[in-house]
């Protein structure tokens, strides 16, 4: 691995993402298993810090880490305590003071990851760090998709929502576009970061022709509080034109693989029935999820490092 | 640094006198006698006098810094009127304004009293500027002609715009008066939202809330038709875009009372710089594009920028060690001044050192109405002596101020001030 830790896949190695595709694959052989345990990192102790609220990914990583036989720390705190930079500083080097290998870490600050590597020795991963990255839920949707198609080169993804607001959106795009993917954003132009066709993405506003165009669609979730401030009118609105609905599905003829990162606002972004229909992948995504982290904790934790590279 | 009282006789020997009011450069030595400029020409060496070896090296006016944040009173652990003295000495500046949003505000006229007794006791002139309104907060004006009997220079409510423009209108109107410029920092609040850095692919990439040029250049426009309606004094602050950069120069075409500065990190800097999330490089105005960058050196060039001023703005360790969006707005910036500026506009652009030390002394001075004239003879001796072609790394060790927020520790730089001399002391590198 080019990188001792994860922060985010901009300029990541495309052999890197692969490797840890094909890893992942391994991992989850082991899931099937009746035991479902390697002794891989026995001994190595990882901290799950989390300063935002966090179900589905802390429990993803902390399987993984378990799964791996590493033993683990969780750490939650209130970002309300946590107002003052130095008490940022004084936790990661508390952490540091109990001689720990790794930190799995949520925050709701762009940047915070890269900053806590300035702090402390230990191998960071982002688990999301506001609306900048969040690169393993990037590696999992990728490890879906190469499960289901074979290959990621020329496949042709559509991410559907709020991307200006959405870490899975950025890395996604950063890690299909190594991986050789096209890729479409398709969500309100209010909800669609600016000059984001530099990254090589195309933008359409037109769900219906984004839906005849593409191989999946990566749905995200439209939280409730975007409804202020003027970046949309209304659910129903957003629904008319954007939904992921029965219906709008009825109308193309076509096989398409629907993603969603989780949690789902069924009737909002996605209807129940596309949700649940043998089309979505969602569920493989949750069990793809577990085996990504593991291949991710595995490559950075115990497997060949290159010496001094960062 | 190394600072000290002036010995009754100090002889400048060998340097290349620069004078930015005549706009010669002459070799000529100097004799500070008692303070004071006695003689400048063929200096005879004495046994007593103190002797200062200043050749290949320029002597000039000391540098006025019309934008400085010293914290006092309120903020002392971010920096006092002492210790941001110090952090202009070593960047050359011999004068400086500061700015009100101090706690409590300067926006009285006991507060500036308060100013300006404190700077008596300080090693460079310190002169305030005076909030516009009470309190900074948009709504009463000040009692101006009461602040400017006690020393006030300018008017303006730093780091808070004046965001209703018939207030703006008002201080416009009302400073015609006294014929002093109105300072608006700008900044259109409700497009600039939670932004913390310049809205573009680079704040795309790193998912941090951003804000548009436009933020800037359109509260730029209203303040320049406010004061083609008032005929009051405009100066426009940190000027940072291209867009404002041209509501500026078209402006001057008619306006003769626009005035706008420029800070060396909007010169030296662009918003790629911030790919790291160093957060002393979050700034209001943002640090902005190439382009911007490109269009700020043409505006030094052509003149539609008149001055230089740093913006000074320490904050502490802790404040500054903290996450992207919690960190302040704002960097130091006197220390590392000249090196920054004289390597982008004289080395990498051709611009005369010449213009360069105006937009640092007669410049600045001009605006505020300060004496211009330095070298004149029984002067009290108010110098720089810069190298101008040192080529030097900055590094923590140059900052003198209280607080150590500077993007610009680690870069190369060209030019660097060597002397300070001011009342009555002298300081050297």
């Amino acid at each position: 691995m080019k990188h001792r830790h994860l922060l985010g896949l901009k300029d990541y190695p495309a052999e890197d993402i692969k490797s840890i595709i094909d890893t992942a694959f391994s991992f989850k052989e082991v899931l099937e298993r009746p035991i479902k345990k390697v002794p891989s990192l026995n001994g190595k102790t990882i901290v799950n810090l989390f300063f935002e609220n966090s179900t589905r990914t802390r429990i993803s990583f902390e399987l993984a880490q378990k799964r791996l036989s590493a033993d683990t720390v969780n750490f939650s705190a209130s970002t309300s305590s946590l107002k003052k930079g130095e008490t940022f500083k004084d936790t990661a080097q508390n952490l540091e003071a109990m001689k720990i290998d790794a930190v799995v870490m949520r925050h709701p600050t762009p940047g915070a990851p890269l900053h806590l590597t300035k702090h402390i020795d230990a191998i960071i991963i982002n688990a999301g760090d506001g609306t900048h990255e969040h690169p393993t839920q990037a590696i999992l949707d990728m490890t879906s998709l190469y499960e289901k198609f074979g290959f990621l080169k020329g496949l042709k993804i559509a991410i559907i929502g709020d991307i200006s607001h959405s870490r899975v959106a950025l890395s996604n795009i950063y890690g299909l576009k190594i991986m050789g993917a096209e890729v479409t954003l398709c969500g309100p132009s209010t909800l669609i970061p600016p000059f984001v066709e530099d990254l090589g993405v195309d933008v359409n506003y037109n769900v219906d022709e984004v839906i005849e165009w593409a191989d999946a669609l990566n749905v995200l979730r439209i939280q409730r509080e975007r409804m202020g401030g003027g970046l949309l009118p209304s659910i129903r609105e957003y629904r008319n034109l954007f939904g992921i609905t029965t219906e709008r599905l009825s109308r193309h003829k076509k096989e398409l693989v629907i993603m969603h990162p989780g949690p789902m606002n069924r009737g909002v972004e996605i209807d129940s029935a596309v949700a649940d229909s043998d089309q979505a992948i969602i569920l493989e995504q949750v069990l793809n999820g577990v085996a990504s982290r593991m291949a991710i904790l595995y490559l950075l934790l115990g497997g060949k490092l290159e010496e001094g590279k960062n | 640094m190394n600072f000290s009282k002036l010995k009754k006789q100090v002889i400048l020997k060998g340097g290349q006198i620069l004078d930015p009011l005549t706009k010669t450069i002459v070799k000529r030595d100097l004799l500070i006698e008692d303070e004071k400029i006695k003689a400048i020409g063929k200096v005879k060496t004495t046994k007593s006098a103190q002797i200062i070896d200043c050749k290949n090296l320029i002597i000039t006016h000391g540098f006025c810094d019309i934008h400085v944040h010293f914290r006092e009173p309120g903020r002392e652990d971010k920096e006092t009127l002492e210790t941001g003295s110090m952090a202009a000495l070593a960047g050359g500046f011999t004068r400086v304004c500061v700015m009100p949003n101090t706690d409590p505000p300067i926006d009285s006229p006991e507060v500036i009293r308060y100013i300006i007794d404190r700077s008596e006791e300080c090693p460079i002139y310190i002169h305030p500027i005076g909030a516009i309104t009470k309190g900074q907060d948009g709504g009463e004006l000040t009692e101006m002609g009461a602040m400017l009997a006690e020393g006030a220079v300018a008017f303006s409510d730093d780091g808070l715009p004046v965001t209703d423009s018939s207030m703006m209108r008002n201080a416009l109107d009302y400073a015609t008066m006294f014929d002093i410029p109105i300072i608006n920092h700008a900044e259109d609040l409700c497009l600039k939202k939670d932004g913390v850095m310049h809205e573009g692919i680079i704040s795309t990439n790193l998912g941090l809330p951003s804000s548009p040029d436009i933020t800037e250049s359109n509260m730029v426009h209203r303040d320049l038709s406010l004061t083609e309606l008032t005929g009051g004094r405009l100066h426009v602050p940190h000027v940072s875009s291209a867009k404002s950069l041209e509501h500026i120069r078209s402006s001057k075409k008619s306006n003769k009372k626009v005035t706008a500065e420029v800070t060396p990190h909007h010169l030296f800097f662009t918003d790629n710089d911030l790919q790291n999330f160093d957060t002393n490089l979050k700034v209001a105005p943002p640090i902005r594009t190439k382009s911007d960058k490109k269009a700020l050196i043409k505006g030094v060039k052509d003149g539609t920028l008149d001055c230089i001023a740093t913006d000074h703005a320490p904050h502490t360790i802790e404040e500054k060690e903290g996450t992207f969006d919690l960190a302040p707005f704002g960097m130091i910036g006197l220390e590392s001044c000249f090196g920054a500026v004289n390597k982008v506009l004289v080395k990498e652009n051709n611009f005369k050192l010449l213009s360069l030390i105006e937009m640092l002394t007669t410049k600045p001075r001009k605006i505020m109405g300060f004496n211009n004239n330095l070298l004149e003879i029984g002067t009290s001796a108010e110098l720089t002596i810069l190298d101008p072609k040192e080529e030097w790394i900055f590094s923590k060790q140059d900052i003198q101020s209280k607080s150590k927020n500077s993007p610009f520790v680690g870069k190369n730089m060209y030019g660097r001030v060597k002397f300070t001399i001011n009342k009555g002391h002298i300081s050297s590198k």
